[in-house]
């Protein structure tokens, strides 16, 4: 491992898994206790279309999915706000157009062709430096957000009636929300791909969930079992060789069993040793 | 009998009252849920509502907090818009089936109560946690502060959400059938504690039991897509009709065991 980091990708990739990590704990748990998971999931998706159109229309494609994915996410915000027996099915929709409209429109453009492989996998070995930066400027955002925010996310995401019935501005802070998952998913699919996007917010927020007794630690455990993940699936891929992203969802995969393992073993241990 | 009201609602002081509702009407999507409801309620009253279960008690509770637009007339509370009186009114929630699983701890549930769009990114104050304090003991939840909200009973899980209520020092509270799954004695216990807070505070508790209503409450209400207001702790045989659309006969179950009067309206 250690001759591995004297490269710079290795450098880099290392730098970005983690930065990767500690947003997935923080915005994780709040996606997991919100229970927004499927509009993440549509965020992520969707975000393809802006990719598709800034490369036809000849813009960054950061850019495009950026500000393709701020609109989709608040779009899918009022969806369900508005009503809530349909909006899964309009964020449904969204993020089936919203893939389809990348593949288009990557494909009408000339002499380009997008490797969709790396739009679901992602690139981790081949971060640059500059994108080490824009991560640290948006993990900063995050912190800030979850910081100065902490008791309101907390009271919102617990009871949001009562939240709204004693002042708290509930819509204002979910948009918020929304909007930092979909600038941080954008980000985050171009270090580990749209598939690890998913397991990164969801597997270690699920487990960290189930040994902590506040938000705060869960953000905590969440970041450091991403950060596990990260670091154990970039070992493994670099010395067996294998998809850097893809290895590290399996990693965050076995996490996720072993600890449904450890919890059955647990509760079994328990019922034996009261009866 | 809302004529009744009306006419000897003004008040004797320019307080306002603690209610106005002019007129309301409410639907989900096509299904009509409120009628043409309109009421006063003073300041310093003990409103019990009654009703059937899908009559509309929970959804004029809801559009009294705000969390409901009306589709006609007005509502206000203390004589403002519902979501102006934010911070003046208290809310215990009817549906406790709040994610089991979420990692909050008690006394972090009675500290939401202390919230309010003035204090958003400032920390918790002496003040607050001696409140805190105050309102878990009142419950008798103060030795499980540290627990779980998750791994408590129904019941202790209710007695909670009433002291994060009580930790907003209402002027109005809201209960929305706050003895639906606490023990019988702390159901006593509970409505001790309204009875004296309801010497400085109004009170308005949607409840399945009648007896209850009798023995603690100033004034009922039934609803059934309409709505009968009658001061006085009587339940009129109006309201059991309406409420349960047959016959009924007018006996309390509960502390004390007493029969209501027969009261018939002209």
């Amino acid at each position: 491992m250690w001759d591995a980091l004297q490269l710079e990708f290795m450098r880099n990739a290392l730098a970005a898994g983690l930065l990767v990590s500690l947003i997935c704990g923080v915005l994780g748990t709040l996606v997991v206790v919100n229970r927004i998971v499927f509009i993440s999931g549509g965020i992520a998706h969707a975000a393809y279309g802006g990719i598709g159109l800034a490369l036809y229309f000849g813009v960054s494609p950061a850019l495009g999915a950026t500000l393709f994915s701020v609109v989709i996410s608040m779009v899918m915000g009022v969806a369900s706000v508005k009503s809530k027996e349909r909006a899964d099915t309009v964020i449904g929709v969204m993020w089936a157009l919203g893939m389809a409209l990348g593949i288009i429109f990557t494909e009408l453009t000339p002499g380009y062709n997008v490797d969709l492989m790396s739009y679901l996998f992602g690139s981790i070995l081949s971060v640059p430096g500059s994108d080490i930066w824009y991560m640290l400027c948006l993990n900063l955002l995050v912190f800030l957000f979850a910081f100065f925010f902490y008791k309101e996310l907390v009271a919102m995401s617990y009871d949001e009636e009562f939240s709204f019935v004693v002042g708290i501005p509930v819509r204002a802070l979910y948009f918020a929300l929304l909007g930092l998952i979909s600038l941080s998913v954008v980000m985050i699919i171009r270090v580990v791909g749209l598939i690890l996007v998913i397991a990164l917010l969801t597997i270690p927020p699920f487990i960290a969930g189930k040994y902590t007794g506040s938000l705060g630690k869960m953000m905590v455990l969440a970041s450091l079992l991403g950060m596990a993940f990260t670091l154990a699936g970039l070992w493994v891929s670099y010395q067996l060789n294998l998809a850097s992203g893809a290895t590290i969802i399996l990693v965050a995969g076995v996490g996720f069993f072993l600890s449904l393992g450890i919890d059955a073993v647990a509760a079994r241990w328990k019922r034996a040793v009261r009866g | 009998m809302e004529q009744a009201l009306s006419q000897n609602a003004e008040p004797l002081t320019s307080e306002p009252y603690a209610l106005e509702v002019e007129g309301l009407c409410f639907s989900y999507e096509k299904t009509e849920v409120l009628k043409d409801v309109s009421f006063r309620l003073k300041q310093g009253e003990f409103l019990g509502i009654i009703g059937p279960n899908g009559g509309g008690k929970t959804t004029l509770v809801k559009l009294m907090l705000g969390l409901l637009r009306p589709d006609r007339g007005t509502i206000k509370v203390l004589g403002m818009e519902p979501n102006a009186a934010s911070r003046r009114v208290g809310y215990v929630p009817q549906s406790m089936d709040l994610s089991r699983s979420f990692p909050i701890s008690v006394i972090e549930v009675a500290f939401m109560g202390r919230l309010s769009r003035a204090r958003i990114g400032k920390r918790y104050t002496r003040e607050d946690e001696e409140k805190v304090r105050q309102v878990l003991e009142k419950v008798g939840m103060w030795q499980h502060r540290d627990k779980l909200i998750g791994k408590l009973s129904g019941g202790q899980k209710q007695r909670v959400f009433i002291a994060r209520a009580l930790a907003t020092d209402p002027e109005i509270l809201f209960l929305d059938e706050p003895t639906a799954s606490v023990d019988p004695e702390f159901q006593v216990n509970l409505y001790d504690i309204l009875e004296e807070l309801n010497k400085r505070v109004t009170i308005v508790v949607i409840t399945h039991d009648i007896g209850v209503v009798s023995s603690y409450m100033k004034s009922i209400a039934c609803v059934n897509k309409h709505f009968i207001f009658h001061e006085g702790s009587h339940i009129t045989q109006e309201m059991i009709d309406m409420a349960y659309q047959c016959p009924v006969d007018l006996i309390a179950h509960g502390l004390p065991h007493r029969v209501l009067p027969t009261h018939e309206e002209t």
